[in-house]
C-alpha cells in the first residue's frame, strides 16, 4: 500500500495538524517507510487469533455510578489559555 | 560524609537511620552537583524549595522513628508524571506553562514514603523517541563518553534525563516510564538498573499517557537492590487507574537472596540477530555462564513470534497516542497558537497542534490516525492486535514449560553519539527497541542490568525478563548477575 501525498493531507486532516503543501512530499515518503515495515505482519498466519484487548487477564473493578469528584471550577479553569467568566474560550465554532 | 550524591538509596537509607547524615545534607550535596551539571541538561525544572522543604519534614520523621523505606531520599522525577504546582510537560511544547492541579499516584507514593523531589527529568517528547533527541528542552546528554574522544553521547531515550542523573550522581535515583523500552534501554546506555514492571503494577494515574496498554512506571537506580526498594514504594492498588492490579505488593528487597539454584533460565534464539555486534554477542554468553555457575540451568528456547514485535508495536503504540493526545487542542491547558483574523475552531486546533507538538509525536499521531481510520483498521489495527495476542502466547508456551526467567541484550549496540540517527530514517531509530518491545506488548516485568563495557569503555546492559507478577523472583536473579558481573564503572567527570 503506497500513501500519495493528497492520502497524506488527508490523514494530516483527521489528525487536526496542519501540514503545508510543500511539506506533504516528505510526511508521504517517511508514512510509506512506517507502513513498509509494518507491511511485515501480512506474513504471520492470525487465522483464528483473537485481537488482544486485555494485556493482562483481568476483570475491570466496578464502581457504584455516583458522583466521587466535582466542585473545583478555578482548579479546572486555571491552566486554560483563555477562560473567560468561569468557562473555557474558544474562536467562534458556528457563524 | 563526603560526596552524599554518590550514595545509592540503600546506603542512604542505613546511613540517615544511624544518623550519621541528614536528608538536608543528602539533598544539599545533590542540589550542587545538578547545578554543576547543567552540561548534562537533565535536570530540566529543579525544585531546591520542595526538595529543601521535604528533606526537613524527612528529617523530623526519621528523628521521631518514623522512616518509611524512601524517607529523606533526594530523587528526580521525569517530566512526564505530572507534579502539582511543578511544570509538567512531558518535554512539549504544547503543555508549556501547564502546572497540575493535582499529582500522579506514583510520584503521590513515593512522597508519602518520605522520598524528597528534585525537580522534573528530561525526556524524550511525550516519551516518543530512544535518544532523547526530540525534546521541546533539547538533548539530554549521557555522563558518558568514548575513552578521550569527546562527542557527546545518547543517554538513551525516552527516560534519558532520569538515565543521566543517576550515571551522573545527581540524585540517587530517579523514575523513569517505559512502553516500548524507556526504562531498560538508557538504563544499559548509562551503566544504571532499570526495571518495568508488570502491566498493572504501577498506578498509570496522573502519568501523561502515550499508548496506555503499554505505559508502566519504574525506578531507575545505581543498583539491584536499590530498584528493589523504590519498586515496592511506587507500586501499589490505586481506584483512580482501572487497569491497576489489585494484589498485595511483596517486600521486594527481602527476596535478595542471590540464591538462584535450579532457576531455569531460558536463552531465545530469536534474540540472535543478523549483524549483532561480537561485544553484544559475548556479553549475552557471559552473562548465561555466569547465572550457570550460580547454579541455574540455562535452556535453550524459542519465542517464535519476535520478529514481528517491532511492526506490531509500531501499529499498536501509535494508535493509542493518536488517541490519547486528541486531548492537546489548545483548549483546556498548555498553549494555544495564536490564531489570524477569521480563523475558527479547526484553524485553532490545526496550529495548535501543528506548533505544539514536535516532528517525531506528529509523524506518530498521524501514523496512529492512518491505522485507526476506517477501512484501515481492520488490516492494520486488529492484525497487530492479533499479532500481539501470539507475541504474548510465545512468552505464556516457555513460563508453562517450567522457564523461571529469559535473558537476553538489553541493547543491540552501546549507546550513539547524538545527532549520529539524524539522517537515518525513522525506522532505523525504532530498532533500538528490538529486544525491549516485546516485554511491553506481553505486559511482563523486564529489568537491564549493567554487565560489562564495550571496547570503547562505554556500558552495555543484559535483560531479564520475568513470569508476570513475579518482580520480586525477576530482582532476586537480577541481584545474583549484578553480583557475578560485578560492574562498578563510573563515567569520568567532564562537565
Amino acid at each position: 500500500m503506497s500513501i500519495d501525498q493528497s492520502t497524506a493531507a488527508k490523514v494530516a486532516k483527521l489528525a487536526r495538524i496542519k501540514v503545508e503543501d510543500d511539506a506533504l512530499p516528505a510526511l508521504a515518503s517517511e508514512f510509506n517507510t512506517i507502513l513498509g515495515f509494518i507491511e511485515q505482519l501480512n506474513e504471520v498466519d492470525v487465522e483464528g487469533v483473537e485481537p488482544m484487548v486485555s494485556v493482562t487477564p483481568m476483570r475491570l473493578k466496578r464502581r457504584e455510578d455516583v458522583v466521587t469528584d466535582g466542585n473545583m471550577q478555578d482548579k479546572i479553569l486555571s491552566n486554560a489559555p483563555d477562560a473567560r467568566e468561569g468557562f473555557f474560550a474558544v474562536p467562534k465554532v458556528v457563524e | 560524609m563526603s560526596d552524599l550524591n554518590k550514595l545509592g538509596l540503600a546506603e542512604a537509607r542505613d546511613a540517615l537511620r544511624k544518623g550519621e547524615t541528614t536528608s538536608v545534607e543528602l539533598t544539599e550535596a545533590c542540589l550542587k552537583a545538578i547545578d554543576a551539571a547543567d552540561a548534562l541538561n537533565a535536570f530540566v525544572h529543579k525544585t531546591p524549595e520542595i526538595a529543601l522543604e521535604r528533606a526537613k519534614a524527612a528529617d523530623e520523621r526519621i528523628k521521631a522513628g518514623d522512616a518509611p523505606a524512601m524517607c529523606g531520599l533526594p530523587i528526580g522525577i521525569k517530566d512526564l508524571f505530572c507534579t502539582k504546582g511543578v511544570p509538567s510537560q512531558a518535554a512539549s511544547r504544547i503543555l508549556e506553562g501547564f502546572k497540575p492541579e493535582y499529582e500522579s499516584t506514583v510520584s503521590q507514593q513515593l512522597a508519602d514514603a518520605g522520598a524528597v523531589m528534585l525537580g522534573k527529568l528530561n525526556m524524550d517528547e511525550f516519551a516518543m523517541g530512544s535518544s532523547n533527541e526530540t525534546s521541546v528542552y533539547g538533548n539530554a546528554v549521557s555522563p558518558w563518553r568514548r575513552g578521550n574522544d569527546d562527542t557527546q553521547l545518547t543517554p538513551g531515550g525516552s527516560s534519558g534525563g532520569s538515565a543521566a542523573a543517576v550515571a551522573a550522581d545527581l540524585c540517587l535515583a530517579a523514575t523513569g516510564t517505559d512502553t516500548g523500552g524507556s526504562i531498560r534501554q538508557p538504563a544499559a546506555f548509562t551503566g544504571i538498573t532499570g526495571i518495568k514492571p508488570t502491566y498493572g503494577r504501577c498506578s498509570r494515574w496522573g502519568i501523561v499517557a502515550f499508548a496506555s496498554s503499554l505505559d508502566q512506571a519504574g525506578p531507575m537506580t545505581k543498583n539491584v537492590r536499590d530498584a528493589a526498594i523504590m519498586l515496592e514504594a511506587m507500586c501499589g492498588h490505586d481506584p483512580k487507574d482501572s487497569t491497576s492490579a489489585d494484589i498485595p505488593v511483596p517486600n521486594f528487597e527481602a527476596m535478595l537472596t542471590g540464591d538462584i539454584k535450579g532457576k531455569k533460565i531460558g536463552i531465545p534464539k530469536e534474540y540472535r540477530m543478523d549483524g549483532m555486534p561480537a561485544e553484544i554477542e559475548k556479553l549475552w554468553a557471559d552473562g548465561a555462564e555466569m547465572l550457570r555457575d550460580a547454579g541455574a540451568e540455562i535452556v535453550d528456547i524459542s519465542l517464535p513470534h519476535t520478529k514481528y514485535a517491532l511492526p506490531a508495536y509500531y501499529v499498536i503504540a501509535p494508535a493509542e497516542a493518536s488517541s490519547n493526545l486528541a486531548r492537546y487542542d489548545g483548549v483546556r491547558y498548555g498553549r494555544r497558537a495564536q490564531l489570524a483574523q477569521g480563523d475558527g475552531i479547526t484553524e485553532m486546533y490545526e496550529k495548535t497542534r501543528a506548533e505544539g507538538f514536535g516532528h517525531e509525536v506528529q509523524r506518530r499521531v498521524m501514523v496512529g490516525t492512518y491505522v485507526l481510520s476506517a477501512g484501515f483498521y481492520d488490516a492494520y489495527y486488529n492484525r497487530a492486535r492479533k499479532v500481539r495476542t501470539l507475541i504474548k502466547k510465545d512468552f505464556e508456551d516457555v513460563f508453562a514449560a517450567g522457564v523461571d526467567a529469559i535473558l537476553t541484550p538489553a541493547t543491540p549496540s552501546a549507546a550513539f553519539g547524538l545527532g549520529e540517527m539524524t539522517e537515518a530514517d525513522p525506522v532505523q531509530m525504532y530498532l533500538n527497541d528490538v529486544f525491549t518491545v516485546t516485554v511491553n506488548l506481553a505486559g511482563l516485568p523486564g529489568i537491564s542490568v549493567p554487565a560489562g563495557l564495550d571496547k570503547q569503555g562505554l556500558p552495555l546492559g543484559l535483560q531479564l525478563i520475568g513470569r508476570p507478577w513475579e518482580e520480586g523472583d525477576l530482582l532476586n536473579t537480577a541481584y545474583a548477575l549484578e553480583n557475578a558481573a560485578g560492574f562498578v564503572a563510573k563515567p569520568g567527570k567532564w562537565w
